[in-house]
């Protein structure tokens, strides 16, 4: 009886004073503690990026629209909006759901399925960055996108592409040159001089097609045509509503290096959780994690980091794809 | 709230890839819609199109926190711990939107002057002399 009391007293006080040492008052090793608050860390880092990304876009009178930007897809697809990425981020649902399973095998110590489920969750990544690749050589290789130029932009006005003939009869002087050992054509004003800003093109798309004639409104997209023989972006001109013959211009220069630093920046969280998952599964199977005895808890934490790169993606499918 | 048992788990991991699985499925039909893919010409007026987003996406967020990372099985202080400062960020994307939109307005005004001229003839040069009086200079 006395006992009993002195040891009921004992657990008040423990109860009472969880923080004065000896146990663990959120319940959770100093491991998966520590990995809670890097994520969080890495949490303000992408918010300061995606954040920035907001605060230029709200600067800017226009912005290119995701729908037109990532409508491209392998094997040739070329007009299927957002439906890439969108196989993108099931990938990464998928990759994070096999590996809650590694984590649930892990609790129950079952070598073989954690192993099993966590060789499921590499393929995942890979694939996501196999995509992420093609994507980036798409968009940069094809489009001509870069950090410092973006072809992609919007028309502030309606109007109509021109021709060569109409252009000529507008009082262009037609310029045949050659540009990396391939033939060139474009027009430039009387007099002035000839650099890439004062260069008009007759409008082709990508597998040289001629759009001249093609009516377009304010607001409508585009994207300057990246001549891959002469190396040259080819300016569509166009009579303008307003009576005046323009060009497209390079729409914000702060779209492609914003894309590729937060993309990329993510691709890089995802391709080192690949290499980890990979070194965590090899040490799974080699039965390192049996003798902690402590559910395998070391794939719970790398668990952790997994969701936390889906969790970001989220939020980067949302400000890049869908808003 | 104590841990799930083993097929109770494998259940939710179902019912996780279902609900994001159909969420993004959702976010992509309304991106499309509401841009004129699937009924021409139409598009979602961005009031309505933004806060769908926006919530759509943060219900994701909070799907993979609680549920796959656990952090509904979490002690309350360590889920505290970590989601609360997250609040800050409200104040960052207030203050950083707030930034862009002035520098919106400052590039507009720099457009509009760029384009402004001058029309009327210059007004007379005026010079002043001892007296206090102005004097226009011939």
């Amino acid at each position: 009886m006395a006992t009993d009391t002195a040891l009921e007293h004992n657990a008040d006080v423990q109860d009472g004073n969880l923080w004065e040492g000896g146990k663990a008052p959120f319940k959770a090793s100093y491991g998966k503690l520590m990995m809670w608050y890097f994520l969080l860390s890495d949490a303000f880092t992408f918010a300061g990026f995606l954040i920035s990304y907001g605060a230029l876009r709200f600067s800017m009178p226009t912005w290119p629209v995701p729908d037109f930007v990532f409508k491209t897809a392998p094997f040739g697809v070329e007009n299927a909006p957002l439906i890439f990425v969108t196989f993108m981020t099931f990938v990464l649902i998928v990759s994070s759901v096999t590996m809650v399973r590694a984590v649930q095998e892990g609790h129950r110590e079952n070598k073989g399925g954690a192993v099993f489920w966590l060789l499921m969750t590499i393929i995942g990544g890979a694939t996501f960055l196999s995509s992420q690749a093609w994507e980036w050589n798409n968009l940069i290789g094809k489009e001509g996108m870069s950090v410092t130029t973006n072809p992609f932009s919007n028309f502030d006005e309606g109007g109509k592409y021109l021709s060569a003939e109409e252009l000529e009869k507008a009082g262009f002087q037609k310029v045949e040159t050659e540009s990396h050992g391939a033939a060139a054509t474009y027009f430039l004003h009387p007099h002035a001089a000839d650099v890439p800003d004062n260069r008009f093109f007759v409008k082709a798309d990508h597998h040289g097609h001629s759009l001249a004639g093609k009516e377009f409104s304010a607001g409508n997209h585009y994207l300057i045509t990246y001549n891959h023989s002469t190396h040259l972006y080819e300016h569509g001109a166009y009579l303008a509503e307003s009576g005046q013959i323009k060009k497209e211009e390079f729409g914000p220069r702060a779209f492609g290096a914003l894309f590729f630093f937060i993309t990329g920046f993510h691709g890089f969280h995802v391709f080192s959780g690949v290499l980890f998952l990979t070194i965590i599964a090899v040490n799974v199977a080699s039965g390192l994690y049996v003798k902690r005895r402590n559910g395998y808890e070391m794939v719970e934490k790398m668990g952790l980091y997994w969701h936390f790169v889906d969790l970001v993606w989220v939020f980067v499918f949302l400000v890049f794809y869908l808003l | 709230m104590a841990q799930l048992d083993y097929a109770e788990a494998k259940k939710v991991v179902l019912k996780g890839l279902l609900i994001l699985g159909v969420v993004t499925m959702g976010e992509v039909f309304v991106a499309l819609f509401g841009n004129g893919h699937i009924i021409h010409g139409f598009y979602l007026h961005k009031i309505v199109f933004y806060p769908v987003m926006i919530v759509l996406s943060l219900y994701k967020a909070y799907f993979i926190v609680y549920e796959f990372m656990h952090m509904r099985y979490e002690v309350k202080g360590l889920a505290m711990s970590v989601l609360l400062p997250t609040l800050l960020l409200v104040w960052a994307i207030i203050a950083f939107f707030q930034e862009g939109n002035s520098w919106h307005n400052r590039r507009e005004l720099i457009k509009q002057k760029d384009q402004e001229s001058v029309h009327s003839q210059p007004a007379p040069e005026t010079g002043m002399l001892d007296d206090g009086r102005t004097y226009q200079i011939q």
